[in-house]
């Protein structure tokens, strides 16, 4: 079992779950309740996206006695960028290599 | 209860045992943890603490609880900027949890105070030394970017 790309990506293309990405964000360990206040979202539709994040490990949670607190956990987020910024940045240097080598091979020629 | 906590979960494809020493001993944490070496008898009680690599003490505090393999709970203290030792004590809490052909790794940091500097202050660091971590185990090599103790710092 590893972090999932596909549910990563499936759990951030939606602009609610967004939303509540960015309420833990401002705010870390907030119970179900507290996360539904000032939201114009039903209690069902919050914990429906909670558990998408939950399953892609954007959120997890830890049992506080009886409250069940949620966490942003930004190591998803941080493995993509790791993983595509080095290979667009590979890339990007080979290209220049290559661009570089053709035209100063023109340029001699 | 704790006022500031970050938590942290990453997938590692390792053993419990490989990534529990690799969380310990300094020929794995020179590599993903800025340069540091941990020096700690690793047992309940003990003093533990994280020394940069010019020998000066970064962190110290001891050993709350020890159950190898699975779970790693220190008293953790900042020497390095006056307010955050001023704060005291902070707890650090490694879980790890075989799932599969990995090792579900949980890092909780949490301090029992709220607006904690030293939290707000560990939580950018967290996230790349545990991605770099991943990387060590899962492919030999750590990120660039952590293999040092940062200029000035």
């Amino acid at each position: 079992m590893s972090t999932d790309v596909d549910k990563v990506f499936k759990a951030l293309a939606a602009p609610e779950r967004r939303l509540l990405l960015d309420r833990l964000r401002a705010d870390n360990g907030q119970t179900l309740g507290q996360l539904c206040q000032h939201l114009d979202m039903t209690r069902q539709a919050v914990t429906k996206h909670l558990k998408l994040l939950e399953e892609a490990t954007l959120v997890v949670t830890i049992w506080r006695g009886r409250e069940k607190l949620h966490y942003l956990n930004p190591m998803p987020i941080h493995e993509i960028a790791e993983r595509w910024i080095d290979q667009y940045e590979r890339g990007r240097l080979r290209a220049l290599a290559e661009l570089k080598q053709k035209l100063e091979g023109e340029t001699d020629g | 209860m704790a006022e500031s906590q970050f938590v942290y979960v990453t997938f590692i494809r390792t053993t419990p045992e490989k990534l529990w020493r690799a969380l310990r001993e300094p020929e794995f944490t020179r590599q993903f943890w800025m340069g540091t070496t941990q020096e700690c008898e690793w047992k309940p009680g003990a003093s533990w603490r994280i020394v940069k690599p010019n020998g000066v003490t970064a962190d110290s505090g001891e050993v709350l609880e020890i159950e190898p393999h699975k779970r790693l709970v220190l008293k953790w203290q900042n020497h390095m900027f006056p307010e955050m030792t001023a704060e005291g004590y902070s707890r650090l809490t490694y879980e790890l949890e075989e799932k599969g052909d990995s090792v579900k790794l949980t890092v909780t940091h949490e301090m029992d105070k709220s607006e904690s500097k030293l939290i707000k202050a560990v939580s950018g660091g967290w996230p790349m030394i545990l991605a770099s971590l991943k990387s060590l185990l899962e492919t030999g090599e750590s990120l660039e970017a952590t293999r040092r103790w940062p200029e000035g710092l």
